[in-house]
């Protein structure tokens, strides 16, 4: 086990050191053991190479500081992570919009965003919507409108529906559909969510 | 995913310099295409770059030319004031790709290195000379519905995916990319390539290059233009055909056009024949027709997407119609 001792080249990419270690642990007639030993000690040095990155940010008015991995994805951060499970995973890839949270005010598919990618950004999630025990206005419409059916694209419909109002983009029933169409209801609540959007824009409330 | 390193870079110094000393680094921006890429295993670089921080956000009018830096928002671009009055075609285009929440995050130099969207591409299962040079094209011969008709290789028939770079080709724009070495500067309609015997390459940037800007001249074509994207569903879908279409009229007289179309080829498809055809002449559904028709005469159909032999040209005179009505 000579050869995975060795720290790996700095000119050596990690593919490159994993394919050195594994041909090396592969070949060798050692104890199983052994081998498991020596995998672990080189899996130790791929983490070292890929280690978390620090990371600040803020989720509905409150301060985090952690570390992630590269990889991990806002979407997984906020359902893994911190627990906020009311933020849906769809499709995952950027199609459905179930993911829809706000980052720095705006509307963005958390699928898509490595949680590294908001170093300082403030991020609303529907669970940051309500004032305490007061729905928002726009929850609050949907309810009133029957917006949705199973529920699982509620979150992403309501915080795309929120983002939408505060943009101007419901100035028709048609610009609505047209702004709402990143987010898909599979049991087609479409219509009543326009309703509800409708109604918050005329209604004048801050949303 | 595969994990990877990630670096986060401030300037666009740092940022060449980074990339030019590690052929297996990309550049993060948006992101809204490549860690979907990444999830699905079509591409797994080892380093990212995130450029996010590196001020090049500026939309702006310099002399007779509108610029727009490369990590602008497609939200910023299509709503910004210089942008909806001076190039409205631009503004059409970037509203009719992808849905809000993609737009608020996906950039101008994203979309521009956005890949296709073909799905033998995307699934790792399947042969495809775009992913893995050498293992054959699964469209042709296959599903390719939404495949090219225009200046296809026997490699490969996947279609560009972008709205706005239609726009961008039928403006005249100019892509100006850095690297350590200096600034070049590339005309839009020879950024992107065809599939030729290199599917592999969507276009024309070098490993150690950055997108820094585009720079778009002023024209008096913004009044008379139009974007019309036919897609599968009204909205938030990629287009079976699309036109870019711009007129500058004296009194019905065509001073000047523009036409490019999206979904039909390798690269954005710019319509010179049927442009130099149109100049000059009446604006009238008989010309608009003719113009057509010299557009399509290399076009050639896969099997399932022969319906696009004849949505083209019909989409080539309905853009040409909307755009010459407007008031």
């Amino acid at each position: 086990m000579q050869s995975s001792d060795q720290k790996p080249n700095q000119g050596d990419s990690r593919r490159d050191f994993l394919k050195k270690s594994s041909i090396i642990t592969a070949i060798a007639l050692t104890p199983t053991v052994a081998v498991k030993a020596a995998e672990n000690q080189a899996d130790e040095r791929f983490a070292e190479l890929f280690e978390k990155i620090p990371l600040h940010l803020t989720v509905n008015n409150k301060a985090y500081q952690t570390a992630v991995e590269p990889r991990v994805t806002l979407l997984d951060y906020l359902r893994e992570e911190l627990h906020l499970t009311g933020t849906k995973k769809g499709c995952d890839h950027g199609q459905c919009g179930a993911c829809t949270v706000h980052i720095d005010g705006e509307r963005v598919n958390s699928c898509l965003s490595l949680a590294v990618m908001n170093e300082g950004k403030k991020i609303t999630t529907i669970e940051g919507l309500a004032d305490g025990e007061e729905l928002h206005p726009m929850q609050a419409a949907f309810i009133k409108h029957d917006g949705f059916q199973c529920g699982y694209c509620t979150p992403g419909q309501i915080m795309s529906a929120v983002a939408c109002v505060n943009e101007g983009h419901t100035n028709s029933r048609a610009e609505i559909s047209e702004y709402m169409s990143g987010n898909i209801c599979r049991c087609g609540a479409y219509p009543n969510i326009v309703d509800a959007i409708v109604e918050v824009s005329k209604g004048g409330t801050k949303v | 995913m595969i994990n990877f390193q990630y670096l986060r870079t401030l300037t666009s110094k740092s940022a060449l310099s980074l990339i030019s000393k590690d052929k297996n680094a990309k550049f993060l921006a948006g992101g809204t295409n490549l860690i979907d890429l990444m999830k699905r295993g079509v591409t797994a670089p080892e380093k990212l770059i995130d450029i996010n921080h590196v001020p090049l956000k500026q939309i702006e009018a310099i002399g007779d030319k509108i610029m727009i830096g490369a990590l602008a928002s497609n939200t910023a671009v299509a709503e910004h004031a210089l942008v909806k009055d001076k190039l409205p075609l631009l503004a059409m285009a970037l509203n009719a790709g992808a849905s809000a929440q993609l737009r608020n995050v996906a950039t101008v130099g994203g979309n521009m290195m956005q890949r296709t969207r073909c799905g033998y591409f995307y699934d790792t299962e399947m042969p495809c000379n775009k992913r893995q040079p050498g293992t054959g094209c699964g469209a042709i011969g296959g599903f390719n519905r939404m495949h090219a008709i225009f200046g296809t290789s026997d490699q490969c028939i996947a279609v560009h995916p972008s709205d706005m770079c239609i726009a961008l080709v039928a403006l005249d724009a100019t892509v100006v990319l850095s690297s350590t070495k200096g600034e070049r500067k590339v005309l839009f309609k020879d950024f992107h390539r065809l599939a030729g015997d290199t599917p592999q390459l969507d276009n024309n940037l070098k490993p150690d290059e950055m997108i820094v800007r585009l720079e778009i001249p002023t024209n008096n074509l913004h009044k008379n233009s139009y974007y019309l994207k036919v897609r599968d569903r009204a909205s938030y879908a990629f287009a079976l055909v699309s036109v870019g279409a711009a007129l500058e009229l004296s009194e019905n007289k065509i001073k000047d056009v523009r036409l490019a179309m999206g979904g039909v080829a390798h690269k954005p498809w710019r319509l010179t024949a049927a442009e130099n055809f149109l100049k000059g002449r009446e604006a009238t559904v008989e010309n608009f027709e003719q113009a057509a028709k010299l557009a399509m005469i290399d076009a050639k159909g896969y099997g399932e997407n022969d319906f696009k032999l004849q949505m083209a040209p019909n989409s080539i005179v309905e853009a040409l119609t909307i755009a010459k009505s407007k008031a």
